[in-house]
Formats: C-alpha cells, sequence, structure tokens
C-alpha cells in the first residue's frame, strides 16, 4: 500500500463522535425565527388565494411577492420557483413561509392557511406523459442493418422505482440578515457556491451581497447538491422580509415527500445478436422528472451514455428523455442516472445469455470494453480495464462459478439460494466538458506564519472525508505533520469556487489542485511568512474534446470500475429474502485513506442493496407520496446484512492525485443488477424486469410459478 | 405540579413544562444537549438515543411525565467515562464515523449492549445496534468498532 493509503484517525472524528459537531438545528434558538413551510397539498391546480390567520406580533407570511429579487431557483435551468408562481405543479411545491419566535404557534399558523385552489388534471403517469423537459439521441453504426441482419432481436422493458437518499440529518437552512445588509446564509449543504448564486439572484444583489456557510453535514449523497439552493433562497427571502435571522429544518416526513429523489425509470431495450454476439442496441430511456426539471438534464445525460454498460456494442442508437409529471422533482442522488441503465443492461444482458444457453458472466466477458477501445460516445477508454481481473478477485472471494452453476441445477425445499454478478463503470468527474467550461475550478493554500497551511476550497465534507484527505494530500507534499494542515467547512467570503461537492470529482480534481498548489508552496517557501498560491483547472492534454450537442467524445476523462456479486437466499414461505454475502471489487484508483475508501464504498454498496430489494417508494393516484417515514420506506438497518465483503483493485490514474479516480458515487452502481440476478436463480431462472425486488415481488413469483 | 425531577448527566435538575413534552426536545432546547439528534421523532431511526436507568430510549418517544426520578445520560455526560475513551478510540481507528449525526445514539446504543453484554458475538452487535439506523457507513466499521472496544475495554463492562 502506498504511504499515502494508510489510514489515520480522521480530522473531523472527535467532534463528531463526542457529539460537540454543530449543524444548523443545533445553533442557538434565542432571537432567531422558525420558518415553516405551507405546502401546497394538490398535484395541479391554480392558487387562488389563501387565507392568512391573523399573525400576532413578530410573526410572518412570505411568499412570492416578498422575494426581492427573481423568483427562480437557479440551478440547471431557473424554472423552478421559490414560492409558487399562480399555480402548484406537485403536491409539496412551497406556497409560501410562515416565521416566528415559538415554533408551535409558527405550525399551528401555517396549519391554519386556508389554501383556494381551482384543481386542474394532473399528469401522473409518466409512460405516457407528453412533455418532456429533456429529450436526448445519439448512437453509432448502422443500426438498422445489424437488425435486419441479426439471427436474433430480443426486446425488454426494465422498470426501477424512487430512491430516497434518507440522510440521518434532513433539509435544513438559515438566513441571517448581517449588520452591513449582507445576507449570511448558512446549512446543511453539498455545494456552498451553487446556494451562492442561487440566493444572490433570489435577493436581486451582487457576489459580495450574500455568503454561504457549509455547516457539518449530516449525509448529503446527492440529495443536498441543489435542493438546499431552493430552501435557502426560502429562508434569505424571509429573514429578509422579517430582518431577523430565520431557519428552517425539515421534519422527517416533509423531506421524504417532498425534497428530491432518484428519477424512475423505464428503460426499453432492443438487441441484435448475431452469431452468438451483441451487434447492435437501439436503446429508449425514459426518466420521471417531476413537476420542475432541476437537474434532470445532466442525470439523464450520464445515465443514457452508460446505456451500454461496458460492452463493446458495434451499432448503437440511444434516445432518452426527461418528462414532466406533478410529482415532486427527482434530483441528484449517488450515481445520478446510471444506476438505472446499469440495472437495465446488466439484466438484459443476463436474459440474452441465458436464452442462448450461456452463462451470464461468460457472455459479458466475451463482449468487455478494453483499454483502446470507442465509449458509447464514440470518445475512447484511455486506461487499462481492470474488469477480468476484479471478476476472478470477487470469484475468489465467494466461489462465484461455482455457486452460479451450482445454484442453476434444479432446487426443492422451503429455501432456495441464487447468485448474481454486476460489472460497471462510473465515469469519473463531470460530464462532458462540465470542468473546463462550466466549474473552472480555482483552489488555494495558505500559510500563516507560524508554518500552519490551511486548505481554501468550496468542497464540503458530507462524511466522505475531504476534510481528512485533503489535508493529507497537502501535508505529503509539503513534508509536514497532518496537524499543521487543516481544511475547514467553506464560507463563500472567504474561500474561492472549487466546485460543488458532487460527482465523485472533490479528491480527483481538486485533490489534484491542491496537491499541485502544494509542489508550488513548497517551491516558494519561506520561514515565518504568511504565503498564498492558487492553482486553476486544467483539462488533461489526452482528453478528446466532447460535444453535449452530438454526445461524441470523452464524457469522461477516465473510469471508476466495479464487479459486485451477491448471493441471496428466499424462503419460498414468506417471501423473505436473506442476503448471505455481498461481494465487491472496486478500482478507484490509489485510496488517498484506505478506511475512508472502504468506508464509502460499503455504505455505498448497502444503499445499492437496499435499492435493489427494500426501498419502495411511490405515489397514489392523487400524486402524493405515501412511503413518507421510516416505517414505510424502509432502508437497511445492521441485520439486514452480514459483513460486507468489500476489496480495492488499484488502477492509478496519472492525472488524479498521486493515482486517485472519483469514488463517492460507484459502489452504489451495481447493486440491483447483481441482486435481481440473484433472485432470478433463486425463483428458478425466471426472467426478472424491476427494482426494487420486494418480498411482495417475490412472493407474486413464488405464486405464479408454483414454486 | 412542582416540575419533573430527574438527573442529567449526573446532575438533579427540575423541568418545569409539561409532562407531555418529549424528552427529545427538553433536553435539546432547555438543557442545550444538542448530542441527542433529531432524526425521525417517531422512533424509527435511533438518532436521538439517551440512556434512561441504563436502558436504551429514543427521547422522542419519552414523555416528561415518565422521567420523573430517572437518571439520564447523552453523550454530553457520557464522553467524560473511560468507557467512551475506549469506544471513541476504536471507532476512530477503523474510521466508522461518517458523517456523524447517527454517532451519538449510536455510540450509546454500544454502550447500552456492551453493558449488557461485555463480549457480544458479531450477530449480537448487529442485534445490539438494529434499531440504529445509519446511511453512510454500511455498518461493517461502527460493527468492527463495536467488536475492537470489547476486546480493548476488557473489564471496563
Amino acid at each position: 500500500m502506498d504511504r499515502i493509503s494508510q489510514s489515520v484517525v480522521k480530522k473531523d472524528h472527535l467532534p463528531k463522535m463526542s457529539g460537540r459537531s454543530v449543524y444548523v438545528a443545533d445553533y442557538p434558538t434565542e432571537g432567531i425565527l422558525f420558518g415553516k413551510l405551507l405546502h401546497g397539498k394538490v398535484a395541479r391546480a391554480k392558487v387562488l388565494g389563501v387565507d392568512v390567520p391573523e399573525l400576532p406580533e413578530g410573526y410572518f407570511y412570505v411568499d412570492a411577492k416578498d422575494v426581492p429579487g427573481d423568483n427562480n431557483v437557479n440551478i440547471v435551468l431557473d424554472d423552478t420557483p421559490v414560492y409558487c408562481r399562480e399555480t402548484v405543479e406537485y403536491i409539496g411545491e412551497p406556497i409560501a413561509m410562515l416565521c416566528g419566535p415559538d415554533e408551535k404557534v409558527v405550525e399551528q399558523l401555517r396549519d391554519a392557511c386556508v389554501v383556494h385552489y381551482e384543481e386542474l388534471e394532473p399528469v401522473l403517469d409518466f409512460r405516457t406523459a407528453a412533455e418532456a423537459f429533456f429529450d436526448y439521441h445519439f448512437g453509432h453504426g448502422d443500426v438498422d442493418k445489424a437488425f435486419a441482419e441479426a439471427d436474433k432481436v430480443y426486446d425488454e422493458e426494465f422498470e426501477t422505482g424512487y430512491q430516497e437518499q434518507a440522510y440521518l440529518e434532513t433539509q435544513g437552512m438559515m438566513a441571517v440578515p448581517e449588520e452591513s445588509g449582507r445576507m449570511f446564509v448558512h446549512g446543511s449543504a453539498q455545494c456552498a457556491y451553487y446556494v451562492h448564486g442561487a440566493v444572490m439572484r433570489v435577493l436581486g444583489c451582487g457576489p459580495t451581497g450574500v455568503h454561504i456557510l457549509q455547516d457539518v453535514t449530516g449525509g448529503g449523497f446527492g440529495g443536498k447538491e441543489a435542493f438546499p439552493s431552493i430552501l435557502a433562497c426560502q429562508v434569505a427571502v424571509a429573514a429578509h422580509k422579517c430582518q431577523k435571522p430565520v431557519r428552517c429544518v425539515f421534519d422527517r416526513r416533509e423531506d421524504m415527500e417532498y425534497t428530491s429523489k432518484r428519477h424512475p425509470s423505464l428503460c426499453h431495450y432492443r438487441v441484435a445478436v448475431k452469431d452468438g454476439k451483441v451487434t447492435a442496441m437501439d436503446i429508449d430511456v425514459k426518466f420521471n422528472a417531476g413537476a420542475y426539471s432541476t437537474l434532470s438534464a445532466v442525470v439523464l445525460q450520464r445515465g443514457i451514455i452508460a446505456s451500454p454498460g461496458i460492452y463493446n456494442v458495434p451499432n448503437l442508437r440511444v434516445h432518452g428523455s426527461a418528462v414532466k409529471t406533478n410529482t415532486s422533482p427527482c434530483g441528484a442522488y449517488r450515481g445520478f442516472g446510471a444506476p438505472q441503465t446499469f440495472f437495465a443492461v446488466e439484466m438484459m444482458m443476463d436474459h440474452i445469455a441465458r436464452d442462448l444457453g450461456m452463462d451470464s458472466l461468460t457472455f459479458k466477458a466475451a463482449h468487455l470494453v478494453r483499454q483502446g477501445d470507442p465509449t458509447s460516445t464514440c470518445g475512447k477508454y484511455h486506461f487499462p480495464v481492470p474488469i477480468p481481473a476484479m471478476i476472478d478477485e470477487v470469484d475468489a472471494a465467494c466461489d462465484y462459478r461455482m455457486k452460479r452453476e451450482r445454484y442453476a441445477r434444479p432446487q426443492t425445499g422451503r429455501f432456495r439460494r441464487g447468485i448474481g454478478m454486476s460489472m460497471y463503470f462510473h465515469g469519473a468527474g463531470f460530464t462532458g466538458s462540465g470542468e473546463r467550461d462550466l466549474i473552472k475550478a480555482v483552489a488555494k493554500l495558505r500559510k500563516y506564519a507560524d508554518g500552519t497551511v490551511e486548505i481554501l476550497a468550496s468542497n464540503g465534507e458530507i462524511g466522505q472525508g475531504v476534510r481528512t484527505t485533503f489535508p493529507k494530500i497537502v501535508a505529503n507534499e509539503l513534508n509536514l505533520p497532518l496537524e499543521k494542515v487543516y481544511y475547514d467547512h467553506p464560507d463563500t467570503a472567504r474561500v474561492p469556487d472549487s466546485g460543488p461537492t458532487v460527482a465523485s470529482r472533490s479528491l480527483m480534481v481538486v485533490g489534484e489542485l491542491l496537491r499541485r498548489a502544494a509542489i508550488k508552496l513548497r517551491e516558494q517557501w519561506i520561514d515565518g511568512q504568511e504565503q498564498e498560491v492558487e492553482e486553476r483547472f486544467r483539462e488533461p492534454d489526452f482528453v478528446i474534446p466532447f460535444y453535449i450537442d452530438k454526445f461524441q467524445g470523452d464524457a469522461y476523462p477516465t473510469y471508476a470500475w466495479a464487479v459486485n456479486a451477491i448471493e441471496v437466499e428466499v424462503d419460498t414461505y414468506t417471501g423473505i429474502t436473506k442476503i448471505l454475502g455481498a461481494y465487491g471489487s472496486f478500482d478507484v484508483g490509489t485510496p488517498i485513506d484506505y478506511n475512508v475508501v472502504l468506508g464509502q464504498m460499503e455504505g455505498g454498496f448497502l444503499q445499492g442493496i437496499g435499492y435493489a430489494s427494500i426501498e419502495k417508494m411511490d405515489y397514489d393516484a392523487k400524486g402524493r407520496i405515501r412511503n413518507n417515514s421510516f416505517s414505510d420506506y424502509l432502508i437497511p438497518t445492521t441485520k439486514d446484512v452480514p459483513n460486507l465483503k468489500c476489496m480495492l483493485h488499484v488502477e492509478k490514474y496519472p492525472d488524479g492525485p498521486y493515482g486517485a479516480k472519483g469514488a463517492g458515487e460507484l459502489p452504489l452502481v451495481g447493486a440491483p443488477g447483481a441482486y435481481v440476478e440473484a433472485m432470478e436463480q433463486a425463483l428458478g431462472g425466471v426472467k426478472l424486469h424491476h427494482a426494487p425486488f420486494t418480498a411482495e415481488d417475490t412472493l407474486a413469483v413464488i405464486a405464479k410459478e408454483g414454486l | 405540579m412542582d416540575g419533573i425531577r430527574f438527573i442529567l448527566n449526573g446532575t438533579p435538575v427540575v423541568y418545569d413544562g409539561s409532562a407531555a413534552d418529549r424528552l427529545l426536545d427538553v433536553l435539546r432546547d432547555i438543557f442545550r444537549c444538542t448530542s441527542v439528534k433529531c432524526g425521525c421523532k417517531e422512533g424509527e431511526c435511533g438518532a436521538c438515543s439517551v440512556l434512561m436507568d441504563g436502558v436504551l430510549y429514543n427521547s422522542c418517544c419519552v414523555a416528561m411525565g415518565a422521567v420523573e426520578g430517572a437518571s439520564v445520560v447523552t453523550m454530553e455526560g457520557f464522553r467524560e467515562s473511560e468507557r467512551f475513551a475506549v469506544l471513541e478510540k476504536a471507532f476512530g481507528e477503523v474510521s466508522a464515523v461518517q458523517c456523524g449525526f447517527c454517532i451519538p445514539g449510536m455510540v450509546l446504543a454500544a454502550e447500552a449492549l456492551l453493558s449488557r453484554n461485555p463480549h457480544p458475538t458479531e450477530d449480537e452487535i448487529r442485534e445490539g445496534l438494529s434499531g440504529n439506523l445509519c446511511r453512510c457507513t454500511g455498518y461493517n466499521a461502527i460493527v468492527n468498532a463495536v467488536g475492537i472496544a470489547a476486546k480493548e475495554g476488557d473489564g471496563l463492562w
């Protein structure tokens, strides 16, 4: 193991362990106003008016009329209102905020508001939704010719559901008007500068009129990428009106029902096979975007780029759309569109293999991409693809091949077993030219006279360890003890914009900027002096420029790779599935801290297993999400799995710090494919087409197949 | 009513509010014990776990009336103990803390478990922590940390 990979005690370990860390809900409440949102109760309606009860002194009602700037939250587009316009477009859309010093009174006032609606017909079925926010086409080769010449054509559809991030700390933001007139906003968030830009626009002020601090954040997983911008705008408008600090912390039900989650998907695959090989894929991907576009464009892009999986498909046609429905807007969640399409393609390959009388692993292995091969967007896999070795590592860890063969034989008795495998990548960093053209990351190091070095960057610690791994990189280059280098939670008033904490980019992209900055500082180091150095993002020379209008070029400079296997035992009497083992080999390049990376792999893998098996969320005929608590939306507990077996395979990336690549999202992506493949085996070789595959689904198959 | 008397982290205290108030809110808002986290307010996540007379409770589901005469321990008190020091070291060694939000509750759950069973098996650790949700770690590191603490803290529990 490289020296940099050796684990240290994390910098934020002790304050978190001892309960001293201050999350946004932990600030003293003296002198602050509590904000509670008045949410719309129908999926689509004109808001004719709101009867607001008489407000005691010191209590306020805040809505769109109070927005001093533009009533639109800047995300990718700007169609999300701060407070609703003339209509509400989904159940839960914020109409107004009630604010005041006593939280219970605020709640009573909010509940006493009567909203008058003129109901409109909502669009709830995303299969038939007519309006697409985004519609993309790309491909290569001659797909029609390949289908015409095929020995056999496969045509299947795969469906996945919502997934809720379920970070343990709910969304929360606080806005504090400062004496200078500047607005200070702080709270639970991944992307301080996204919030900064959004609040500026809503308050109609310049960049110095507002500053954003990321508080200690109790988990994000994508759920705190864009949503905090919306909530920050709402509290900032309220604080602007009340001229007092306003804090709004969601309760769990509010958070589960109304905040962004993973897009439900429908993936239709037509696949041409000739001489036992896939010659073409014609793929149609549809995501349920919800009522506003938020991050759907970029989620969809990542999803469709991954849609042919890690297989060579000589002729490819892909269509992707993100359609509008009158439901909660979906957004970022770890994996960002790719878990849906990887699930579909892994199942598709498995089904074709079995139809051809082959094992799925053998069939997939025969189609694997290799270094130098073109990507789905006619870019290039510039670096080695370590999947074959990783398959062997997983096989060695769990006797995959032997078990796969054994469980394929007819099984009898109450308990039936299965094992499945998935293989996939995660494109490291932003899709396409985002880093170069949009983010343009800047990071700085400031050395103080006493020789301590502060990292100035905007990437937030959300549990993934950047407060430890960034200082490790800098301390390593400067030959300083780790205590001499520190990284605080970013405040936009004092750190440059090194970009958002998303896309598995922080360590790979910003970590490399910091490594270069540290080298620069080392070269200029003068004892006893205060010094500052800066580094800016440069795109690596080898990258084939990406054109989003054509979906052509290198969508990602490099890829993190993984192979997962999951072994299950189904109780055919109850439908309950026990996970006997979950195994993963993960290549995220050099781990900058072994424990930190392992923790990411284990945590992400279990989120993926939840997504595959028990995390079911849906809405009813009125568009209302019913699974709005931990009683109705189950996430894995300690008892749902044995210790996960995660292994690191290191394929170094020369343009990442010490060979590191993106890590955070990778481990979630492959679990549904591996799990559902295992379920197929345990259920006598049926073909399954959706995730999550729950106990109820299992019972339905048992009844239908007479198992 | 004279107020509800209980022991908070070793100190006798009185709560003058309603017996129907939640222990969670009283601990956070009145006694400023903000290590006690609110994750769901309906007894599902365990982030607000505290010890009452040595037994683990979700403080969101405890009415103040039930606290009269009890000894309540939160992380504010437990972090001063030798047992905490052992758990702290074990959690640090395996980097079992990510976002940190579940941790105070999780550590008190570990304390409750080890008090009953100083040398738990992995299955017993998983059982003992099963009422505390963590979304970050996949539980491996936490389960391993509790196992290490049980070993290193031999005799403390």
